[in-house]
């Protein structure tokens, strides 16, 4: 795998989980209080960093076939339910993520209760928990890569994008195409957990590293034909 | 403490395995399966990706039925 796949695929990933983290904080920072919502931001962020100092660095100590075992199979299951939710989304059986409708329902929840902890519990729990997801996408990618750094500077930079354009435009970021998106890293996840679960357990592949090259897009090619085919029952249904 | 670890669990239960626990346990299957296969030096990259296709469509199809009932 290049740096720059490695780079594109843990972008993409962390993206998506930024942008649900910063409509969160946005929805308690406008209905509330921004000094309480970046409060919980700024408090979630550090104990995100305590947690990955703690946990991160045992990655770096198991021996790489274990190690790509155990994340092989953790993103192929994580990665199909992305994949799955994904391909009913865009086939019309789910609907669709939508990011200003989560902006609303986060604020009329927000405007329900008449304390600034709720600003602050709600920016808390969303920055930690979509940060837990990001934490856990670069330590995957970048320790079985050997390349913790650039996959960290990969979530580092999608992050900061995002949260920057959140800051700019102080609305929902429903401008960012995240059902296509979720698409495409659904397929990205289920193409490496493939290769590196198989790898983990022992197989080999032909052509080796060279294989990635075919899974991805026959993992694509899959889903879009998966797509097409309850595209057509849906309307057959209706 | 104790709430607090179940709540921790019940979110990475949900963020690894989702709404479908018959994939993760299909690919926990077919990952034994490749290391089976391997372990007699027999061809074994191709396990996974029959998995992937066997498993996705079912799991869709389950969906879809589900979602038809209610």
């Amino acid at each position: 795998m290049t740096s720059g796949a490695l780079f594109i695929a843990v972008f993409l990933a962390c993206a998506v989980e930024a942008v649900e983290a910063v409509t969160i904080v946005l929805a308690a920072g406008t209905a509330r209080n921004w000094r309480s919502a970046l409060l919980g931001t700024l408090t979630a962020l550090v104990t995100l960093a305590a947690i990955v100092a703690a946990l991160g660095p045992a990655l770096t100590l198991l021996p790489i076939e274990l190690l790509r075992l155990v994340v092989g199979a953790l993103l192929l299951v994580f990665g199909l339910q992305w994949l799955r939710k994904a391909i009913l989304r865009a086939s019309g059986h789910k609907a669709l993520h939508d990011e200003d409708e989560i902006f609303r329902a986060q604020l009329a929840d927000a405007k329900k209760v008449g304390t600034d902890w709720y600003a602050f519990t709600l920016s808390f729990k969303g920055v930690l928990l979509e940060g837990l997801e990001v934490a856990f996408i670069a330590l995957t990618f970048g320790s079985n890569q050997h390349n913790v750094p650039l996959a960290a500077l990969a979530a580092g930079a999608a992050v900061v994008i995002v949260a920057g354009a959140g800051a700019l435009v102080r609305a929902p970021l429903a401008r960012v195409p995240e059902n296509a998106l979720k698409f495409v890293v659904g397929i990205m996840l289920t193409a490496f957990g493939v290769f590196w679960a198989a790898e983990g357990a022992g197989a080999v592949w032909p052509g080796k590293d060279v294989a990635l090259f075919a899974i991805v897009p026959a993992v694509a090619a899959f889903a879009l034909a998966l797509v097409a085919v309850l595209r057509r029952v849906r309307v057959r249904q209706a | 403490m104790i709430r607090w670890i179940r709540a921790f669990g019940a979110f990475c239960y949900d963020f690894v395995v989702g709404d479908d626990w018959r994939v993760a346990v299909a690919i926990l299957v077919a990952i034994v399966a490749t290391w089976l296969l391997s372990l007699n030096h027999l061809p074994a990259w191709w396990v996974l990706p029959v998995a992937v296709v066997a498993v996705v469509p079912w799991s869709l199809w389950r969906a879809r039925r589900r979602d038809n009932q209610s």
